[in-house]
């Protein structure tokens, strides 16, 4: 089975957030695996650990992504795949990122593609849909279970909490919702072996694309902070005068209810 | 600039979901005085147009068919791209749903075009179309403008107002046939764990429990609020990991993003992932036991205490409230 997981490098979501300059301040900022990527890559292993074939983890992004393709290596991926935009692209959204994904796969003849259903960053869950149509393969997104067996899949989707079991086949693209299994942290010798791994870097020239191919379709033009709450009020005294002081408060202060 | 919009209305269980409404209303600011066109896609829809055109859309057309009566990608892209060839819109509207979400890229990129995810707000601003979406979890928004192509955008429910509905409003339906054809995923089964009750992302309040709500059980005080309010009932992760709730209440990151008017947290800490899916949320209240928990950080009001005294305590003072309403 020829298996390729999607993996975005992203910004920990959970560190504080600042602006300079207009942008996200990146400096000292903690960098990871997307988290939807991680379970993607585990489902990868898992199901290539079961059927036998090869895991490719692919990302688009700079120098920088090294090291969460290094990472994935040592949790079990085979081959790792840095598409670097640094010297090419100035700007992108998902058609550009989706774009460079398709041409790179396409003629990779993948049985199956997991990608996260979500960036925690860009949060858009626009890539993984547009890479299958553009592959003109089949997808399932927000999928907490996989089932392969031959050339047919059975996948349960999760819609807002309902689940659907769907039967389709491969090849295949899915894109992991939280659930679908619990990734493993890369061990000792894994990461020894990552080291010698093949991490490949390809540039949008290797992959026949022009800057003017890829092009954005869309800008952003100011990012911001959500104005900054006035510190909430905690309420004191005896429990039964702030339940009271509460119910009057969104009463007739913000008049909620 | 005058553009014509399509607006992809919703069906669940029969009914239009309030984010049809909303997506019109943002298909209006769009559409900066063209027309705005509602599309409804099912087996069979014919009933519901009217709502959308009580709600503003100047026109509704519907394509009907049995293999379109569960959404599927294949399915329901193929009777869009039969509208969107018959019509060509200059502008498309989703709900950021599930279906949304699922479907909107894969248009996208048939027609090779941007799409705007998550949009909260959009204004007409310097001779552009301004998309406001939350990025990073929700802890920043960027603006953003299409610089090519089709204006293309899905909505995150609950915050764009719909318009008022007019029921005097008429308007022309009409049927485009599309022949749907190699449905390549088969729905075999659903398994529904969607709760009765009040629809969660259209909820005015929510009462949300955690893991500090210890059982099932403890999940009633919390009924008990959100009847007396009209709300309705959300919990976190913790909560539905731990088996005390469906995984259907969830709100956060990986499941529903909600922005009511009041939001009750009781025994909840407060994870970057449950404030993803309720930091908008107009009114916060935090009910914990832990006076350093997360949750007070974004939360309006906050009582330190044990959530089982807490949240009756809250129940009889609000229907003392109601009766003296
Ligand atoms: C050169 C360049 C500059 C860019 N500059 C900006 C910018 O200034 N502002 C901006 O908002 N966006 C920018 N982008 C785009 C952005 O970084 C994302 O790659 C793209 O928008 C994907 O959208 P998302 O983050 O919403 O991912 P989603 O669509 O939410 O991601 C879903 C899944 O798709 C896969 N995926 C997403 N991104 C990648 C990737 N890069 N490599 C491999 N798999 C991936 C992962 O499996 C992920 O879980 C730029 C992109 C490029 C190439
Ligand atoms: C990829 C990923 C996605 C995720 N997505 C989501 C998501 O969508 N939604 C989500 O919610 N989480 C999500 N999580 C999980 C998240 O990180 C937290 O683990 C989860 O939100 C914790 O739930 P909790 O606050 O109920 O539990 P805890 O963190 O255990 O908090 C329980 C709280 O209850 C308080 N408490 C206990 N007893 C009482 C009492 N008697 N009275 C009052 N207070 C009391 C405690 O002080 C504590 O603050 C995700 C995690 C990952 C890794």
């Amino acid at each position: 089975m020829n298996i390729y997981v999607l993996m975005k490098r992203t910004f920990d979501t959970e560190e504080k957030i600042t602006i300079s300059g207009g942008k996200i301040n990146e400096d000292g900022a903690e960098f990871i695996i997307n988290p939807y990527d991680e379970y993607a890559i585990e489902e990868a292993i898992q199901v290539r650990d079961a059927q036998g074939g090869e895991v490719t983890v692919v990302s688009v992004g700079t120098e920088e992504a090294e090291k969460q393709l290094r990472t994935a290596l040592a949790m079990g991926v085979d081959k790792a795949v840095l598409i670097n935009t640094e010297d090419d692209l100035e700007d992108g959204d998902p058609f550009t990122t989706a774009k460079i994904l398709s041409e790179y796969l396409k003629d990779k003849d993948a049985d199956l593609i997991i990608g996260g259903n979500v960036a925690i960053d860009g949060g858009s869950g626009q890539v993984g849909p547009r890479v299958a149509e553009l592959l003109g393969i089949t997808y399932v997104t927000t999928i907490t279970k996989l089932e392969i067996s031959g050339s047919s899949a059975t996948v349960v989707r999760d819609v807002e909490g309902d689940s659907e079991v769907i039967e389709t086949s491969l090849p295949l693209l899915v894109t992991a919702q939280q659930g679908l299994n619990e990734p493993r942290y890369p061990s000792l010798p894994g990461i020894m072996k990552a080291k010698k791994k093949p991490l490949d870097e390809l540039e949008l020239d290797d992959l026949g694309l022009d800057e003017d191919d890829v092009e954005a379709k869309t800008k952003t033009i100011e990012i911001y902070l959500p104005p900054k709450k006035e510190a909430g009020k905690v309420l004191e005294g005896e429990l039964e005068d702030q339940v009271k002081e509460l119910v009057n408060l969104l009463h007739t202060e913000s008049k909620v209810v | 600039m005058a553009r014509k919009v399509l607006v992809l209305g919703e069906v669940r269980d029969g009914l239009l979901r309030n984010v049809s409404f909303e997506a019109v209303a943002a298909g209006k600011t769009a559409a900066e005085g063209g027309e705005v066109i509602g599309v409804l896609i099912g087996d069979s829809v014919s009933a519901l147009t009217q709502g959308m055109i009580h709600y503003g859309a100047d026109r509704v057309v519907t394509v009907e068919d049995e293999k379109l009566k569960q959404y599927t990608s294949d399915g329901f892209s193929q009777a869009l791209m039969a509208v969107i060839n018959s019509e060509s819109p200059e502008g498309l509207i989703f709900g950021h749903t599930a279906l949304g979400k699922d479907l909107a890229p894969k248009i996208a990129a048939k027609m090779e075009s941007g799409l705007i995810s998550d949009v909260t707000s959009l204004e007409e601003a310097g001779g552009n179309l301004v998309f406001t979406r939350p990025i990073y979890s929700g802890k920043a928004f960027e603006k953003k403008i299409v610089t090519d192509g089709i204006l293309f955008a899905t909505i995150r429910p609950n915050n764009i107002a719909p318009l008022e509905k007019d029921e005097s409003r008429s308007g022309d339906v009409t049927s485009v046939s599309a022949e749907i054809k190699e449905l390549r995923t088969i729905i075999k089964e659903v398994v529904r764990k969607a709760s009765e009750g009040v629809d969660l992302s259209e909820a005015k309040v929510i009462i949300a429990g955690g893991r500090g709500v210890k059982s099932e059980e403890g999940f009633e005080p919390l009924k008990e609020l959100a009847a007396v309010l009209n709300g309705a009932v959300g919990a976190s992760r913790g909560a539905c990991d731990a088996d005390y709730c469906d995984y259907s209440l969830q709100i956060g990151q990986t499941g529903k993003v909600v922005t009511p008017d009041l939001y009750i947290a009781c025994g909840i800490s407060g994870a970057i992932q449950h404030l993803a899916g309720m930091s908008n949320s107009k009114v916060i209240v935090a009910i914990n036991k832990d006076p350093e928990a997360n949750i007070f950080k974004v939360a309006d009001y906050g009582i330190v205490g044990d959530l089982f005294e807490v949240v009756p305590m809250l129940t009889e003072e609000f229907k003392k409230l109601k009766v003296n309403a």
